[in-house]
């Protein structure tokens, strides 16, 4: 019993770091059509960015926001200077992402080295709650309400405000949206900082769990892809959902059949591609 | 006619070199070098077909490659025969690229390129998790080389010799299929499905046979990969392996017979280069990602003609002007 306890904690911790990962990606490659290949990395650099801070003394949600405002700075940065220039070609696109995400993966081995890192559980988040004879340990919690809050904040942030309505006609209808006065460009920029501070702070907050090590992005950038193809691109609702049902599905089937924890991961998108090509939530493109 | 004879007699001086490169090389490793450019120069002419001609662009090769190494290597391993694990190698290539075809052109594009790579990334996961069946990161050992016409491969000529009548028949099957009407029928779903389409071709069908026509060479340079090699580990067909497939495609220039065989003979000497100087490969790699895709979009050797002409034109212009300028100086 506590077993299945255990991991089912584990997969919806797991589940709320995912969505963290593949909210951003799901916008930026749903509502931009932009296929980031470094979003693996963003998370693997923001969680190395925030151990280091961590290690500097910043306190654990400081390190994780700092980290999460530096690696937007740095995506947007990518954005503004490089992938705008490509915009609408999307093999240069795959390419200069891809190439940005072996140098990352380079550079964060010489910084950081081949050892993993795992900070420690913040002192206020170790130890676990009782209820009802149950015990459920306080920072796996902790990271499925930061899932919530961020999901809830994005979905009010892209449904019902004006900056969110802007968003929505610049991916509708570029041309129009520039010539109403939406500065669509400058708010491209602003989804692609936004999904790539996401990610690194839930590298971050990831952290004390699966800890930080080279590869990571390599793991990382097929499960957002796994999440958004389940899901359907551009879906928040469905990057949460995809995000819970790939984490469940990663903790209990490594759990059960170690060997082919991968492969378990592959039947529910198999499914999906088969059955519903635009994915649980995906709206179809005509 | 008169600008056909210099490539013919371009392509000749080629055959006559790559069949007496071992005697005027001599050296053995840099005949491994050929070999490893001939045998990658396969697998990017085999993605040329997907990226190039159908428009397709895959991330998932690598693991088409590692499929093809990984399945003559287990078989091998257990005590069975050259012929039958190379066969079945292809065998089980072919029906791995039938199962990624038929999930990855459900759609096209960018979609097409995240299942391809979402693909890869799991049977990549699969050689390194499931340890039991692939012995993980350890990798697996292929003891012997085979035997071809009575004559050992073991030998560094010999091996060059069964790459190089490979990496021709691969050559010679490209330039058939990019001038048979399937070639020219890729082409037409590249540029316009939907008229393709309504002309009466199955698109679908076109795209699926090419999908396997790339995977069929995608995996005999897996094989010949884990012959030169005889070890083949995960690593190989990680996104990594992918992407430099692809690097081999785009640098060369796409939709070329000799683009991704130029793109294969660059990228493989850089690495090679690369390594003997500095551990960074990935990092060599992913620069010149970024350098070719901000400054060479349509390849290394047309963006480097394009630059050279425009250099060039520059420059004209510059001493074109100058001398106006002394012109107008002295009257």
């Amino acid at each position: 019993m506590s077993l299945w306890l255990t991991l089912a904690v584990n997969s919806i911790a797991l589940g709320g770091l995912l969505f963290l990962l593949s909210a951003g990606f799901s916008l930026i490659f749903g509502l931009m059509r932009i296929p980031n290949l470094m979003h693996g990395s963003f998370f693997m650099l923001g969680a190395y960015l925030g151990v280091t801070f961590l290690d500097k003394g910043v306190t654990f949600w400081l390190a994780a926001l700092l980290s999460g405002v530096a690696m937007a700075l740095i995506g947007s940065l990518i954005e503004r200077f490089l992938l705008k220039r490509l915009s609408g070609q999307e093999l240069p696109q795959v390419l200069l992402t891809l190439g940005f995400s072996f140098i990352i993966a380079d550079l964060c081995l010489m910084i950081w080295t081949g050892d993993p890192w795992q900070p420690a559980t913040p002192a206020e988040l170790r130890g676990a709650l009782q209820v009802a004879g149950l015990f459920f340990p306080i920072y796996r919690l902790a990271i499925v309400a930061v899932a919530v809050v961020v999901a809830i904040a994005l979905w009010l942030l892209v449904d019902w405000t004006r900056l969110g309505a802007k968003i929505r006609a610049g991916v509708d209808d570029p041309p129009i949206a520039r010539m109403v006065g939406i500065p669509v460009s400058r708010l491209f920029t602003l989804v692609f900082a936004l999904g790539a501070g996401l990610a690194a702070f839930g590298g971050v907050v990831g952290a004390p769990y699966l800890s930080v090590y080279p590869g990571m992005d390599a793991e990382m950038l097929p499960l957002a892809l796994i999440v958004v193809i389940l899901g359907g691109t551009g879906s928040l609702v469905g990057a949460f959902v995809g995000s819970f049902i790939i984490g469940f599905l990663f903790n209990f089937g490594q759990a059960m059949f170690p060997d082919l924890a991968y492969v378990i991961l592959f039947l529910p998108m198999v499914l999906v591609l088969v059955l519903r090509p635009q994915g649980l939530f995906g709206k179809v493109v005509s | 006619m008169s600008g056909r004879a210099p490539r013919l007699a371009a392509i000749g001086v080629a055959i006559v070199l790559l069949l007496t490169l071992p005697a005027w090389v001599a050296n053995s490793y840099y005949v491994n070098v050929a070999s490893q450019i001939l045998l990658w120069a396969v697998a990017a002419l085999a993605l040329n077909v997907l990226v190039g001609y159908g428009g397709l662009v895959s991330l998932g090769h690598a693991a088409l490659f590692g499929t093809a190494g990984y399945t003559a290597a287990l078989l091998l391993q257990a005590g069975h025969g050259h012929f039958v694990a190379d066969f079945a190698a292809i065998g089980f290539t072919l029906l791995v690229s039938a199962i990624f075809a038929i999930l990855s052109l459900r759609s096209t594009g960018i979609t097409f390129l995240m299942i391809t790579l979402a693909l890869g990334q799991i049977l990549w996961g699969i050689a390194y998790r499931w340890a039991s069946l692939t012995q993980g990161d350890n990798g697996v050992n292929v003891t012997t080389r085979p035997h071809l016409f009575g004559i050992s491969l073991a030998t560094a000529d010999a091996f060059y010799y069964a790459v190089l009548a490979a990496f021709a028949l691969a050559v010679i099957s490209m330039a058939i299929f990019v001038n048979s009407p399937f070639g020219a029928s890729l082409r037409g779903t590249r540029d316009q499905p939907r008229r393709m389409n309504a002309l009466g071709y199955n698109v679908w069908l076109i795209r699926f046979l090419a999908f396997l026509f790339s995977g069929f060479w995608t995996g005999v340079a897996g094989l010949l990969f884990v012959y030169y090699n005889q070890f083949i580990s995960p690593q190989i067909m990680a996104l990594q392996t992918s992407a430099e497939i692809l690097l081999m495609v785009i640098s060369g220039g796409t939709a070329t017979l000799l683009g991704p065989i130029a793109g294969a003979a660059i990228v493989v000497i850089m690495k090679n280069v690369a390594s003997a100087y500095i551990e960074r490969w990935n990092l060599v790699l992913g620069v010149i990602f970024v350098l070719i895709i901000s400054f060479m979009p349509d390849g290394l050797i047309p963006g480097t003609t394009r630059i050279w002409r425009y250099g060039w034109q520059a420059l004209r212009a510059r001493i074109a002007s100058a001398r106006s300028v002394r012109r107008a100086g002295a009257s």
